[in-house]
């Protein structure tokens, strides 16, 4: 299979989106950008490359149901979910070297031996715990290493140090130090070894059920797919980072021109464009092609992005993705200001003991953050039929009914609005259409080598 | 809107001859009026728009011009420190960043951009063409150097045209006010033939600057007409105009980009010869002192050449046929401070940005709105809309800030100034395609 690849490094997340020749969507990753953007973008592009091993493998497993009942009874989602748990494990077993590393050096000479044998059970409680993190319909709040292991190491030390002997600030700062080093590291998973761990893995939880036959027949399949090559023949990145990276300047476009196709792409009606990520907001106007004709984005200032609702998050100690239903409950909008995201905390200390409701202010947040979004529309030119919302901040079900009613205010009840779960992907989709372009018009531009890890590609 | 050449760029920008020469005459200028006092030469502190150096000149005074003073700080990098002095002083974030620069030189000993003492005024002229915030600049001025103040009160082109009435009323106060007030400093009478001499050298230095501005008609462009423009204004808006070295110095600026039109070259940038031409842009708006090169970089590393702007008419429209007159000395004067581009109203100066879209086959135009700068960012999103309907040429808007560099956030500039001309790529692509 040969295909493009768009890599979207922003400020919060990095994206990787894959398409074949003929321009679908075989492939998507998503890490977090960390403070390393070379990692991000190794990572994303990895998870996306194994994202299309698996499309691959689904449909050899399609394919070899037609002839053989047992290969069909392998389903390819139980395998991917063992893959990731291989690779979770794959990283927890760094972090477990990392903290032992911690440990020997010289400033924990004073804890060490308290802290050594602490860390241990912890961490083994982290090892035991891992498989249900993978477990068929499990819920996970994040996929991203650090913030599992974040929330399955903390859980875990927050017994052990009630236990007694160790605090657990120490404990925990162990976990920082170390995960920095972990996920800042760039390192390669070969996917054929690794997806052979997790047939068989697989295979053996099925126990009696389909027997070895059925256990050799999947693990020939995974070889199989392993070994299928995926030729990357194109590249374009994207998003705040993109300069951070030595990406040759023809590989590079700007956020603005990717998110804009890419939305064009997803609904070909666009003609507006609102994008709110962690630090930028973008409206953007398109025409029939998708091609940027206009655009404002804000300037300096970050309130009104998706940091604003991350720090009134941290405020009230409540998750990001907590804030759209909880203010979804609100019976009144309380007026909180806009212009500072720091201000607007402060606010809301202040709104909250003099007993106003949670929910009432969060609500009136949400409007804060959407009509400084609706300056930056009108600025670009308005709002055009139809118009899509983007980035993460798109996936807040609070932010969306408000923009919707401020839409309807300002440009009439005729406007079709379309949101897509997937939107904070649309950068990267529109940089890979952008780097398929280039493949058609014979000037491709390829991925560095050093995002490149070895055993990732093909 | 002068000479930037001691702006300290990394790497080491390319220059010209001709900026060469214009920094010797700024280092010659500077050096006069570190002397001034122990001459005995008088100081007539006054704005870029609306100049009368001529007058100055002839009466053997020499001019000061607080903008220049403080864009020329700004690209030395001394403009954070001013602006700092001038806060303290009670001013705030919002004021004009020029005055808070000025200001704050003046509060940390008045030493001039080069490192030379700049002398107190004897006479602050206000020529006032637009800017209001000029009349505050030169009260706070008069606060501190208690000297006398001139106003020449120029009226606003409301109409999109210069009547009679307003002409003679400039005229009159020339006559009666201004050139008397000049006459009292100096201690003598202005002598007209000395007025008439400067003016037709003037003349001279602004016919080879409006041939130097149409050569940007050609493909490629051999001048930047933003970025290498305001080192073309430099002599002629400010302390020069009038002067042999100014005459000198449009000759040899002529020469060089006649030179470089016969090789089919494109302008000096920061880099030497920038990158190839792949677009052609008219930009509206002054440009950001701080990061000059950095800025300008932005630019001419991605083949965009800037081939008319608005920023280089505020000392003078002379590209519309006006010239400095020795047979009408007062007339030609009046003419000048009521035709800057300061004195234009909206409509008028979307009608000269459309003339230059037009005239020098723009693919693009780009607002760089000031943010400390209240009378001219005002409507330059209608300016932008209206421009782009007329023309069909897609605009750019970025805001930056004159001389306070906490207003230039690179990044976000970088990122604005890259999707913009990725989008009249695409768009051009676009055309092309169809």
């Amino acid at each position: 299979m040969k295909c493009a690849v768009g890599i979207d490094l922003g400020s919060t997340t990095t994206k990787a989106v894959l398409l074949d020749e003929d321009g679908r969507i075989v492939g998507r990753g998503i890490t977090n950008s960390r403070s390393n953007y070379e990692v991000a973008c190794a990572v994303a592009r990895e998870e996306a490359l194994s994202a299309a091993r698996f499309e691959l493998l689904r449909q050899a497993v399609e394919v070899a149901a037609g002839r053989d009942a047992h290969a069909a009874g392998a389903p390819a989602t139980a395998l991917q979910d063992a893959y990731r748990l291989e690779l979770y494990l794959a990283e927890l077993a760094e972090l477990t070297a990392e903290i032992g590393t911690l440990l020997e050096s010289r400033p924990m000479e004073a804890h060490r031996a308290a802290l050594t044998p602490a860390a241990a059970e912890v961490l083994a409680e982290m090892a035991e715990g891992a498989a249900l993190l993978f477990a068929p319909g499990a819920e996970r709040k994040s996929d991203f290493f650090r913030d599992l292991a974040a929330a399955a190491f903390m859980h875990a030390a927050e017994r052990v140090a009630g236990a007694g002997g160790v605090p657990f600030d120490r404990l925990a700062g162990l976990f920082d130090r170390a995960i920095l080093n972990v996920e800042t590291r760039l390192k390669s998973t070969d996917f054929g070894a690794t997806l052979r761990r997790a047939a068989a893995r697989v295979a053996a939880a099925r126990g009696d059920g389909p027997g070895e036959a059925a256990r050799l027949a999947l693990l020939e399949l995974a070889d199989r797919v392993a070994a299928l090559p995926i030729a990357e023949i194109a590249f374009v990145g994207t998003g705040y980072g993109r300069q951070t990276l030595p990406f040759p300047k023809e590989a590079i476009r700007s956020e603005i021109l990717c998110h804009g196709r890419g939305a064009h792409r997803a609904y070909p009606g666009t003609r507006s464009v609102l994008d709110i990520g962690g630090q930028d907001t973008k409206a953007i106007q398109v025409d029939e092609r998708g091609v940027v004709t206009g655009f404002q984005m804000n300037d300096r200032c970050a309130a009104g992005c998706g940091r604003y609702l991350g720090y009134i998050a941290d405020e009230l100690n409540l998750g990001l993705h907590e804030l759209g239903p909880l203010a979804l409950q609100a019976r009144r909008a309380v007026k909180v200001n806009s212009t500072c995201t720091v201000f607007a905390g402060a606010e809301l200390r202040e709104r909250l003991a003099l007993g106003q409701r949670r929910e009432d202010i969060l609500a009136g947040l949400h409007r804060s953050i959407m009509l400084r979004a609706m300056s930056l529309l009108a600025r670009s030119g308005g709002v055009a039929n139809q118009f899509t919302f983007t980035g993460g901040v798109c996936k807040n079900a609070m932010a969306t009914r408000v923009l919707g009613e401020l839409v309807g205010e300002h440009y009439g009840a005729g406007i079709t609005i379309n949101t897509d779960p997937d939107s904070i992907y649309m950068g990267a989709l529109g940089a890979a259409l952008f780097a398929l372009d280039d493949a058609r018009a014979g000037r491709p531009a390829l991925l560095p080598a050093f995002a490149a890890p070895r055993g990732a590609a093909a | 809107m002068s000479a930037p050449q001691a702006a300290a760029p990394t790497p080491q920008a390319a220059k010209d001859a001709s900026q060469r020469r214009q920094k010797a005459m700024l280092a010659d200028y500077f050096e006069r009026l570190a002397a001034a006092r122990e001459n005995g030469t008088k100081v007539v502190y006054t704005f870029v728009p609306g100049n009368l150096v001529e007058l100055i000149d002839a009466l053997d005074m020499l001019p000061v011009l607080p903008e220049i003073n403080a864009l020329q700080s700004a690209m030395r990098k001394r403009s954070a420190g001013y602006i700092a002095e001038a806060e303290k002083a009670g001013h705030a974030e919002d004021v004009c960043s020029y005055v808070k620069c000025d200001i704050g030189m003046l509060k940390s000993g008045n030493t001039g951009p080069t490192g030379t003492k700049l002398p107190e005024p004897d006479l602050l002229l206000l020529s006032y063409t637009g800017c209001f915030t000029f009349m505050k600049w030169f009260e706070l001025l008069r606060q501190e150097y208690h000297c006398p103040v001139v106003m020449l009160h120029v009226p606003y082109q409301a109409g999109g045209a210069v009547s009679g009435e307003m002409q003679r009323y400039v005229v009159d106060q020339l006559r009666q006010k201004v050139v008397p007030a000049l006459e009292a400093v100096a201690g003598r009478r202005l002598d007209d033939g000395a007025l008439r001499e400067r003016l037709e050298r003037s003349r001279q230095a602004e016919d080879d600057l409006v041939a130097v501005w149409d050569s940007a008609r050609n493909r490629p462009s051999p001048i930047d007409a933003y970025f290498g423009g305001v080192y073309y204004i430099g002599p002629i808006f400010s302390a020069f105009r009038g002067g042999d070295g100014a005459v000198a110095y449009y000759r040899e600026l002529r020469r060089e980009v006649e030179d470089r039109v016969a090789h089919g070259e494109g302008p000096t940038t920061p880099d030497g010869s920038g990158a190839p031409e792949r677009h052609r842009l008219v930009v509206e708006g002054p440009p950001n002192w701080t990061h000059f090169n950095d800025f300008w970089r932005m630019f001419s590393r991605e083949g965009a050449v800037m081939v008319s702007s608005t920023y280089t008419r505020v000392g003078g429209l002379y590209d519309g046929g006006f010239r400095h007159d020795a047979e009408r000395p007062l007339d030609s004067l009046a003419e000048y401070c009521l035709g800057c581009y300061t004195n234009l109203s909206l409509p008028a100066r979307v009608d000269l940005l459309e003339r230059d879209i037009r005239k020098y086959a723009a693919d693009g135009f780009l607002i760089n709105s000031v943010k400390s700068c209240n009378s001219f960012s005002a409507g330059q999103l209608l300016m932008l809309r209206e421009l782009e309907q007329r023309t069909g040429v897609p605009g750019g808007f970025i805001e930056s800030d004159l001389v306070d560099p906490r207003y230039f956030g690179k990044a976000n500039i970088e990122n604005r100034v890259q999707s913009y001309l990725q989008m009249l790529e695409a768009r051009g692509k676009e055309r092309t395609a169809a």
